[in-house]
């Protein structure tokens, strides 16, 4: 069975750098770090210390507020270091791997005769629990609520994506195990989605799935667009997503018992000298990519974790974020332009016309930077953020009552719906440089503390 | 060293002193920011407040030179040194050096005060709340000289503009936050205080006033009259201009609001940019003649007579409310500021067709002070958050409905 959701709304941003299909191993990173920051909202406990010889797979921290969720080591090796910052808190957990890998072995799990509560055990012992995020908030999901349904996005629409068809390839096994245990785990569905133009993603002979095929300008890939046309969050509803390439450790995981961390990365960016796709592990040093025919040494650049509405900034001597499969690179825009406010644009992407002349290109690629191109204002404008915003929900008016706090109007407008990703267009476009995400992210942290 | 250099030591000796806000406002007109982003997107698009706001200055600017040549004309007309306009938008009584330098010396100076006074207070607050000078006095310093009558005194328009940027603005928090149109609430201000400047057969022609008081001290010399079409019509007398002529803008009126052509071509470039809402514009002219089309059926069944003072302004055919008066300018221009207009575009709808149909309705029953588009967009200026509210509510609801379906 499938469902077409087509998407008016919503803008393709064009850059340059798309990553060419070809798969290179990267070099082997020789640290790794867990950065609890990743996992937003939780508090770590620690289980290990400095000095502590880890395999792979085992557990180095747990949550606070949650002790079954365990967060395990992509590598088998010894703690080297471990950052705190202020307060105490940890930053980040460095461990140095070793030479010949071993593996915490989890056990052979046949996903098809166990039952739902041993599946989730399972998933929370091995180290996997992470992956599932859910909305409301945006946070890890909760274990002790069952989903109303979950979500797997397999289309990816942000600029300079890496490919799902791409990326996923041949690992139809794990997808096909994962998304069995999961179906476990709730009553309602799992909706699987792909791109409408895909002809031979490996999403699409899943079993156990109801398949949706997507079409439109991004942020038609967003999983936050989809659950919001298939099966929009009420409240007091729970609804799990997880991301393609984290069905593949999980799949793993269950058919090996062994959790490999390994991820298929693009390197995108104008700036990389041949953007292509990496085999590494989740936690690995950036340095191990950037370099070889990537970024010019030297180069006034910002390297990001994640895609470049929503990622990470991360140092050149920094680590892959535990969610990304892309690390982009853009031009720093430190400078200053001569008039840069009134003269006519053609260099830069606008959804207006304000002699701003992108419209006059809709296919060209574009080399932005990371200029903010004006300065931070009240919220003036209206009706620009409707135009890229395909959820049922009025954005500027949830990211007001966001501002001023007022719970019962951000759960009357839609909060348990969004995620900050959903706003990174509208904080794109945005006229008055408002901090979109975080204004989102504010409001639902503060939510899920007011209201849990 | 280059001066983008010097500028950038400059803009970080004054980082964190009191002047700091004045000098990024100057900076940022020359240069483009070095700001990069910091969390969030990494990249923006190329639009920033700045270019919105040139964008509709840019969208004014041929107004205001028409504006210009037409303070000339009307001079000269009335003085009784030249001929009526004959050929057309492009006649060559009309655009003359003369007609463009007599409007020219008189407007210049509104648009200075206009900017200066305003531009000033915003400085200051800028200076005392230590926030970036924010860019929206920019469209209503332009808008200012073109909503009022050419021989307005300028202390007179000091006064309202520091009234309207203080009360109108200033106090609610700024731009963004203010109710009211600034530009509206500076020429609301005049109407109320000054009314004898902001109405009559006087003010709209440049050196009438001044003969009326030459008269007044015993010099013979022939009074000058100017009055509007509004003005005319509200007295039952003809309009005394053909129809081309209010298209075309060859009529008294404040400075920037006769040639309905213009204000058309400018009302199209902000459509096509993108900048001003094409659902408020088109609902407002909806509104415009629907009242127009009542006002016609009422004359056309007899309810009022021609001893009727609304007669003159009820008989008027519908689509010539559109070219008379301020209805176009404050339509195109007025109606569509953002922040004072309903945020929803269902609510632009609803509000757009209420200022058409209220300016209207208004600019009929007060013949005392035949416009009605001020009053009418400051009126909707106060209902556009209920408006909104409404739309809105509509949304919640969805949400509620979709809850109960899934519990029941």
């Amino acid at each position: 069975m499938s469902n077409d959701i087509r998407i008016k709304k919503g803008l393709d941003i064009k850059l340059k750098g798309e990553a060419e299909q070809s798969l290179e191993k990267a070099t082997v990173s020789n640290f790794y770090t867990l950065r609890p920051e990743d996992f937003h909202g939780v508090i770590p406990k620690l289980i290990s210390k400095v000095g502590t010889k880890v395999k792979a797979g085992e557990p180095v921290f747990y949550d606070k507020s949650n002790e079954a969720v365990k967060f395990v080591s992509p590598v088998s090796g010894e703690i080297l270091e471990i950052t705190r910052g202020e307060k105490r808190k940890i930053l980040a957990i460095k461990i140095q791997a070793d030479k010949e890998q071993t593996y915490q072995d989890n056990g052979v799990f046949n996903v098809d005769s166990e039952t739902p509560e041993a599946t989730k055990n399972h998933l929370l012992a091995s180290g996997c629990w992470p992956f599932i995020k859910q909305r409301p908030y945006d946070v890890i999901a909760n274990p002790d609520k069952s989903p109303k349904a979950i979500f797997i996005s397999g289309y990816a629409s942000a600029p300079l994506a890496a490919d799902y068809d791409f990326t996923l390839k041949g690992k139809e096994a794990e997808l096909q195990a994962a998304v069995t245990a999961l179906g476990k785990l709730t009553e309602g569905k799992v909706h699987v989605s792909i791109g409408k133009a895909s002809t031979d993603s490996p999403l699409a002979g899943l079993t156990g799935v109801t398949l949706h095929k997507v079409s439109g300008p991004h942020p038609s890939g967003n999983v936050g667009t989809q659950i919001n046309k298939i099966d929009p969050v009420n409240k007091g509803e729970v609804v799990w997503t997880v991301s393609p390439q984290d069905l593949v450790i999980i799949g793993e995981l269950l058919l090996t018992g062994k959790f490999n961390a390994e991820r298929i990365v693009a390197l995108v960016g104008s700036l990389v000298e041949k953007p292509r796709y990496f085999v590494t592990k989740l936690g690995s040093e950036v340095a191990t990519m950037i370099y070889d025919k990537g970024l010019a040494e030297g180069a006034h650049a910002r390297i990001i974790s994640g895609n470049v509405l929503s990622g990470k900034r991360v140092r050149p001597d920094g680590y892959l974020d535990y969610y990304s499969n892309v690390i982009s690179i853009l031009p720093e825009g430190d400078d200053y332009e001569l008039f840069g406010w009134n003269k006519p644009v053609f260099n830069k992407i606008s959804t207006s016309r304000a002699l701003t002349f992108s419209w006059l290109n809709p296919n060209k690629e574009y080399d932005l930077n990371t200029n903010t191109n004006g300065e931070h204002r009240a919220f003036v404008t209206t009706g620009t953020y409707e135009e890229v915003f395909p959820l049922d929900i009025y954005p500027m008016q949830i990211l007001k009552a966001c501002m001023y706090k007022d719970l019962d109007e951000m759960e009357a407008l839609g909060m348990y719906e969004v995620a900050p990703e959903d706003f990174a267009l509208t904080e794109f476009v945005c006229v008055s440089k408002q901090p979109h995400q975080k204004i989102i992210r504010e409001g639902l942290d503060l939510m899920l503390k007011e209201i849990g | 060293m280059s001066l983008k250099n010097k500028l950038h030591i400059l803009k970080r000796k004054y980082r964190s002193s009191k002047m700091a806000p004045a000098f990024n406002a100057l900076h940022t007109f020359l240069y483009l920011p070095d700001e990069t982003t910091h969390g969030g997107t990494h990249i923006k698009a190329a639009d920033d407040l700045k270019r919105t706001m040139n964008t509709v200055i840019m969208a004014m600017v041929p107004c205001l030179i028409f504006g210009m040549f037409n303070a000339g004309y009307q001079h000269n007309i009335a003085f009784g040194e030249i001929q009526a306009v004959t050929a057309g938008f492009f006649s060559p009584e009309f655009w003359t050096l003369d007609n463009f330098l007599i409007g020219f010396w008189k407007i210049l100076p509104l648009v200075i005060v206009s900017y200066g006074v305003g531009l000033g207070i915003e400085f200051l607050f800028a200076i005392i709340k230590k926030h970036e000078v924010e860019e929206g006095y920019l469209v209503t310093g332009m808008l200012v000289p073109l909503i009022v009558p050419v021989d307005i005194p300028l202390w007179m328009l000091a006064v309202a503009v520091a009234f309207g940027v203080v009360i109108g603005k200033e106090v609610f928090g700024g731009t963004g936050m203010n109710i009211l149109n600034p530009a509206l609430t500076i020429r609301a201000f005049l109407f109320f205080a000054y009314p004898t400047w902001m109405s009559g057969d006087k003010v709209w022609v440049e050196g009438a006033v001044k003969r009326t008081q030459e008269i007044a001290a015993g010099a013979n010399l022939d009074a000058i009259s100017g009055e509007t079409i509004l003005g005319s019509l509200a007295q039952g007398k003809a309009a005394g201009y053909s129809v081309m002529d209010m298209f075309l803008g060859f009529i008294p009126g404040s400075v920037g609001e006769t040639s309905t052509l213009l204000i058309l071509l400018g009302g199209l470039f902000l459509v096509f940019a993108k900048i001003g809402s094409w659902r408020i514009m088109l609902s407002s002219v909806l509104g415009a003649i629907v009242m127009g089309l009542i006002f016609n059926q009422v004359v056309a069944s007899g309810w009022i007579t021609e001893s009727s003072k609304f007669y003159g302004l009820m008989s008027t055919t519908w689509w010539h409310h559109l070219l008379i008066g301020g209805f176009a300018f404050g339509t195109v221009f007025m109606a569509t500021d953002p922040v004072t207009a309903s945020q929803t575009n269902k609510g632009k709808w609803i509000y757009g067709f209420l200022v058409g149909f209220i300016s209207i309705m208004i600019r009929v029953f007060n013949p005392a002070y035949p416009e009605g588009v001020m009053l009418a967009i400051l009126l909707m200026n106060v209902f556009a958050p209920t408006i909104d509210h409404y739309v809105v509510q509509g949304n919640v609801k969805k949400r509620k409905k979709r809850l109960k379906v899934k519990t029941a």
